[in-house]
């Protein structure tokens, strides 16, 4: 099916343009994708930037510093994944951790006995197997989650994902089949996780000193970095990918309105099945790194307050949008780590509390923040641009595509609509 | 074994009176606006905190010492106090003005939620007032735990005794009084004008604006109703854990939220029976299965009612209208 595509480039008057009628620019634009040398050149020394920062913090011996921003670009790839749920497909998840815990878990069941069964040589490549495993089981899950809840609409769906994180984090406590470990998680007592391939290497053979003060060293904390980083350029390039596909429009007529996607010829439930599993995929990859990056798997960390962390990522920095992406888990996950790492060092006495402040002040901005961009600022603070169409709209009748109530409201005259008190639609 | 189940039918039936108060707010929210109030939890958590506030306040000598070294206008409290502990009426009295200050500041603070998160919402896609009532629980949950306290204790304002089969005082106090406020509420909607107002809201908003009705402050009284009667169910746990802290709202919330789909988002008395049920249904379930699961049952049946029976059980079936 080629000619929806050729229809909207030729600007021929069809039905998809109408459905779509803010798409035409958008796909012309990516077509002919001039990027200026500018843009160019800052990638390239954003690049370099971010290659070279783990080294010069290991040399100064922040290791910290690292940590934060390797954490920080798990929670951008756990975002990354939130987002085709939630920014493309316009489905509510408020149990994201659910996939999380499932890729850390399944990452530890795979990789501590594998680990043991390849021997001392070759023990390292059981990470690879288990992010695989992760992302397969975490998929798997989120394709069994989207069987039951396809029909349902956006705030049950929220609660039932809400409530599917719950029961994956309660199971998890209660030691579910034997196999979580109850409170304490795992990997068990006397069982150790697998260093990762070449770390061990790399850590032997990677030694040069600059001088007595500042020494080119490689440690687990920059290995991880790494790791981290090739996982998520390759997220963004994947999940950007996607977007642009014959599925991504599929979400973003699913999102504005699923009657009408289904009436040009959507296939909605494909389109959610894949949002689902696509979405789950990586939540798994990011739970599986982070379990072999912290060492331990436990259900405290899989709670229902940070699924909302990463919702709040999401929404905050603008749905559908991957800058917006990053630049949100970077303020929400990001900042407040860096004031208690400013506050460790460089602050003593009385003033090194802050990071206990920080922490609990940040959720309480997190919370008002949440509420005063929906009121000011719904599509985030770098709003894809077809989102920012779709809240913003082209003129009052816009309304119509999302709201459940009667299209007969938006029929009616303007002065009548006025007449009643709030005005508003029944949603 | 009898003595055993009866017991928790009686737990079962007193949890249910609570989740049964609770849930009437998230139905009447969800049938005039749509919308599931999210931050409805937090309502039973500053009822609470508004609650023992209030009855320290009149009662404990320490907090009133400290109050009126800042407020000495107060210090009538402090010969209140002998009255208010002393005698029987003077204990019925201070848990009415306890219960009566926390269900109206509560429904306040609902009230200024409506106003300042939902209302410039109205217009909005679906996904942003959701979010916005996220915000708002996640906001006055850090704010408990903040400016109050992680947990603070409730003192156990009646005897405790045991009639057998688990009756106890509190129990008999948490069943009586939730079925009085129930059968109130219900009275008040079917019978008074304004309850009139509400139920044509809910059916149909648009033609209730044109019929004369004030939609806004019609979804104002909403907001005020659900929170208080949410408030009076945050002492009640209060007084029967014996213990009130900054996320005691999640569970009781989520349950009840299941209690009201359960019975019929959206039905008065559909959420006083879905609460009800749920919370018999759980004490069973924790009394028989195991009490690690217990807070999985409710989202268990939450999940199975809405993907078979989204409309609940004295719901009408949703149809979407495009």
């Amino acid at each position: 099916m080629t000619t929806e595509r050729d229809n909207i480039n030729s600007e021929a008057p069809s039905l998809a343009a109408d459905l779509l009628p803010a798409a035409k620019p958008m796909f012309k634009k990516q077509r002919g994708s001039k990027t200026s040398p500018l843009k160019v050149i800052l990638l390239v020394i954003l690049a370099l930037a971010l290659i070279a920062a783990p080294i010069i913090f290991q040399g100064f011996g922040q290791l910290l510093l690292i940590r934060i921003f390797a954490i920080v670009g798990l929670y951008i790839i756990l975002a990354m994944g939130l987002n085709i749920v939630v920014g493309y497909a316009g489905l509510l998840d408020f149990g994201r951790m659910a996939f999380y815990a499932f890729g850390a878990y399944a990452a530890m069941l795979i990789g501590v006995p594998l680990a043991q069964a390849l021997g001392p040589q070759l023990g390292g490549w059981a990470y690879v197997v288990s992010l695989v495993g992760g992302a397969i089981v975490s998929s798997l899950v989120g394709f069994l989650l989207s069987l039951p809840v396809m029909r349902l609409r956006g705030d049950y769906l929220a609660i039932v994902t809400l409530g599917f994180g719950e029961i994956v984090r309660i199971c998890l406590q209660n030691n579910f089949l034997g196999l979580s470990n109850g409170a304490q998680g795992l990997p068990r007592t006397g069982q150790t996780l697998p260093a990762p391939p070449g770390l061990d290497w790399l850590k032997m053979n990677v030694y040069f000193p600059i001088n007595d003060r500042f020494v080119i060293e490689f440690s687990s904390n920059v290995y991880w970095y790494y790791i981290i980083l090739i996982l998520l350029v390759v997220a963004i390039i994947v999940v950007r990918r996607q977007d642009n596909s014959r599925l991504g429009r599929s979400w973003a007529a699913l999102r504005e309105d699923e009657v009408a996607a289904a009436a040009m010829g959507v296939n909605t439930t494909r389109a959610k099945t894949w949002a689902f599993v696509l979405g789950a995929l990586w939540g798994g990859v990011a739970g599986a790194t982070f379990s072999y990056f912290q060492m331990v798997a436990s259900p405290e960390t899989f709670n229902f307050f940070n699924s909302v962390l990463v919702l709040a990522i999401v929404v905050i920095g603008g749905m559908g949008s991957i800058p917006g992406v990053i630049v949100g888990a970077l303020a929400i996950q990001g900042i407040p780590e860096f004031i208690r790492w400013f506050a460790q060092n460089f602050l003593s006495g009385a003033a090194s509390g802050i990071d206990k402040t920080v922490s609990n002040y940040r959720n309480l901005i997190l919370g008002l923040l949440m509420v005063v961009m929906m009121a000011i600022r719904p599509a985030g603070l770098i709003p894809s641009k077809r989102i920012k169409r779709e809240i913003h709209g082209a003129g009052g009748s816009d309304g119509s595509t999302r709201v459940e109530g009667d299209v007969l409201v938006n029929g009616v005259p303007a002065g009548i609509e006025g007449a009643t008190p709030g005005g508003g639609e029944g949603a | 074994m009898f003595n055993y189940i009866v017991s928790q039918l009686v737990n079962g039936v007193t949890l249910g009176g609570m989740y049964a108060l609770i849930a009437l707010g998230y139905t009447l929210v969800y049938g005039i606006l749509l919308m599931i109030n999210f931050a409805h939890s937090e309502m039973f958590m500053s009822g609470g905190y508004i609650g023992l506030g209030v009855l320290n306040l009149l009662s404990n000598k320490a907090v009133q010492a400290a109050v009126v070294a800042r407020l000495p206008f107060l210090a009538f409290l402090q010969s209140a106090r002998t009255f208010f502990t002393g005698s029987t009426i003077g204990m019925i009295l201070m848990l009415l003005i306890v219960f009566g200050i926390s269900a109206v500041l509560t429904g306040c603070l609902g009230m200024l939620t409506e106003r300042f998160a939902y209302r410039p919402l109205r217009n909005a896609p679906r996904l942003c007032p959701l979010i916005s009532a996220l915000g708002i629980s996640i906001f006055l949950q850090n704010a408990a735990l903040l400016w109050i306290d992680n947990s603070i204790p409730f003192p156990s304002l009646l005897p405790t005794r045991d009639f057998g089969f688990g009756i106890t005082p509190i129990r008999i106090f948490i069943i009586v009084t939730s079925l009085i406020l129930l059968f109130v509420l219900d009275r008040f909607v079917s019978t008074t004008r304004i309850g009139k107002a509400m139920r044509a809201t809910s059916q149909d908003q648009d033609a209730a604006g044109l019929m004369g009705i004030d939609i806004n402050s019609v979804i104002a009284l909403t907001f005020f109703i659900g929170p208080a009667l949410g408030a009076v169910a945050g002492i009640f746990s209060g007084m029967y854990y014996g213990v009130v802290t900054y996320n005691m709202g999640f569970f009781p919330g989520i349950k009840s939220f299941t209690a009201a789909v359960l019975g019929g988002i959206g039905n008065l008395r559909g959420a006083m029976l879905g609460g009800f049920m749920l919370g018999i249904i759980e004490a069973l379930a924790s009394g028989f299965i195991s009490s690690g699961y217990k807070d999985v049952i409710a989202f268990v049946i939450l999940i199975i009612v809405l993907i078979f029976r989204p409309g609940g059980l004295l719901g009408e079936s949703v149809v979407e209208k495009v």
